[in-house]
């Protein structure tokens, strides 16, 4: 099996602020991958860096490699918009348009690109909608507003809209933060499935969501990457001394 | 510790102070419209609105021209403000932290607050003077009105945009352009649309920078580097005339008509600018 997404020497900063510091580590393709670590230790902008999206907060700054299928995406002559569109990414809150239909905001990476053709519009809208699970549920309604849909419901629709655009990677920051549950549950079997055809990067604050859907883990703390290695291994036989205190819920 | 019954009453006088403040507000604000309504409903007729304009005292003739003549000044100075006001607004909103964009929302401000009355001697003086009295000129010293105006409200509409609903779109390799004209603009418009709402109301009833640049008129348009008749103006003559019983009601009737046309480009905007779910 080989790697999608290779981290070289990362490191971020907000402003002067350092919030990664050297992170390497290979993600590997099809597989999920978990990113576990206490509150403002740095995932969220590890992610973010993995998609181009950190350098939109003003006065950021990456330095390092990031090779997705071993082509650097921060060398000069890639275009950060292809690289989202190779590595979608599903936020922590829920966030349809909240002007847009389902039906829209399921198509809107694609309706924003340029596709106007009706027919494959139409083919993409109810394939990604039924990879999300949320076919079923809106089938019958798809001219309602995204925003009147409940919370889990929401976030369905946000992986469906990342899905449609038919990317490579899917990077979901605490996909089930906000979320009952019930609807947690039904995200996490669709991260299982996902996986199947995508390359998953998930974090998560809930360590035995990061036991139930991850193939692989790697534990952060104060913008270090203190250990990655196989999910079962960071579990049950954590190296680090730091790592195992925080999944026995010592700290964090 | 004051008694319940001691803050219940401090409640109540509140209420009741800031009741009476709405009303005090108010009733200007409604007898303006009786009076003008009650007035204006009198004069107009179909002649008035649709013969030109005779000289002072005279009987008969209407405000036609000056009808027309505000419909198209005011159309030309939307045309050439609304949208450098709205990109200009999408300018300073993206380009928040850019040292052109503080010394250019500066210079916005201090634009919006500069007397109409100076605005009509700088387009008579640029304009004026070397074409002449003009439609353009007239349609350029309002256009300028508007600009800061909208510039302004569009800005801050966008600012209101959430950050995330932006993120969304570019995460789905949306350009950033493009989110900002789709995305971002389509989830404000209501916004944008009531900044170029006041904008419009504003210069439609600006008489002072359109006696110095479209000077005034009897007659129907007759090209745009020609001086044309406008509503404000035919109001101002037509109220200060000596011949009071002929030429007062027009006055009236054209307030009423300029209110309607206001109300009616606000009816039409927040029509066309309604959104769908909400
Ligand atoms: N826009 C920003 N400007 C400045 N500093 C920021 C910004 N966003 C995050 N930070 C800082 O960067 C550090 C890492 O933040 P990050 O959001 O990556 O943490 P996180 O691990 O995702 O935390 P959480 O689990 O609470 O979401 C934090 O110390 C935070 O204060
Ligand atoms: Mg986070």
């Amino acid at each position: 099996m080989s790697y999608k997404i290779e981290i070289q020497s990362l490191s971020a900063w907000f402003g002067s602020k350092q919030v990664l510091q050297d992170i390497t580590m290979k993600i590997k393709e099809n597989l999920v991958t978990a990113i576990i670590g206490p509150s403002g230790c740095g995932k969220t902008t590890l992610i973010r860096c993995l998609n181009r999206m950190h350098e939109l907060t003003p006065r950021a700054k990456v330095t390092g490699r990031v090779l997705l299928d071993g082509e650097d995406i921060y060398s000069e002559n890639v275009d950060p918009v292809t690289v989202r569109r190779r590595i979608g990414m599903v936020f922590q809150k829920p966030n349809p348009f909240p002007m847009m239909s389902i039906y829209d905001n399921t198509a809107a990476g694609l309706k924003l690109n340029g596709v106007a053709d009706k027919h494959r519009l139409d083919g993409i809208v109810e394939k990604s909608l039924r990879a999300a699970h949320l076919w079923d549920e809106v089938k019958l309604e798809l001219g309602k507003s995204g925003a009147s849909l409940s919370g889990g419901q929401q976030q369905r629709l946000c992986i469906a809209r990342a899905l449609a655009i038919e990317p490579e990677v899917i990077l979901m920051d605490e996909p089930t933060s906000a979320l009952d549950p019930t609807a947690a549950a039904k995200i996490e079997q669709l991260i299982r499935i996902l996986a199947e055809n995508y390359t998953v990067v998930i974090v998560t604050h809930n360590m035995q969501q990061a036991a139930r859907v991850s193939d692989f883990t790697a534990f952060l703390y104060l913008g270090k990457l203190v250990e990655y290695g196989l999910t079962k291994d960071i579990f049950e036989n954590p190296k680090s001394e730091l790592t195992e205190k925080y999944i026995t819920g010592e700290f964090g | 510790m004051r008694s319940y019954s001691f803050r219940k009453l401090e409640d109540r006088m509140m209420i009741s102070l800031a009741y009476a403040a709405l009303i005090i507000a108010l009733i200007p604000l409604i007898s303006i419209l009786v009076e003008t309504v009650g007035r204006g409903l009198s004069a107009i007729s179909f002649s008035l609105l649709l013969e030109e304009i005779p000289p002072l005292g005279q009987p008969g003739g209407g405000i036609g021209p000056a009808i027309q003549g505000t419909l198209i000044v005011v159309a030309l100075a939307s045309i050439m403000g609304i949208p450098i006001g709205v990109f200009s607004g999408i300018y300073l909103a993206e380009f928040r932290q850019s040292r052109f964009a503080s010394v250019a929302r500066f210079l916005n401000d201090v634009l919006t607050n500069v007397p109409s009355i100076a605005l009509g001697i700088f387009g008579w003086t640029l304009i004026v003077v070397v074409i002449g009295w003009s439609v353009i000129a007239g349609a350029i010293a309002l256009a300028i009105m508007m600009i800061p105006i909208v510039t302004r409200t569009t800005e801050e509409a966008i600012k209101l945009v959430p950050i995330t609903i932006r993120e969304a779109a570019i995460a789905l390799g949306v350009p950033q352009w493009k989110t900002t004209l789709t995305v971002v603009l389509s989830s404000t418009k209501k916004g944008i649309a009531t900044g170029i709402l006041l904008a419009v109301a504003r210069i439609s009833g600006e008489t002072a920078p359109l006696l110095l640049t479209i000077l005034g008129s009897r007659f129907w348009f007759s090209g745009f580097t020609q001086p044309t008749a406008a509503l404000p103006l035919a109001i101002f003559n037509f109220s200060q005339s000596p011949f009071r019983t002929a030429d007062l009601p027009r006055a009236w009737g054209a307030s009423l008509i300029l209110i309607f046309i206001v109300l009616a480009i606000n009816i039409i905007v927040r029509y066309i600018t309604r959104e769908k779910y909400g």
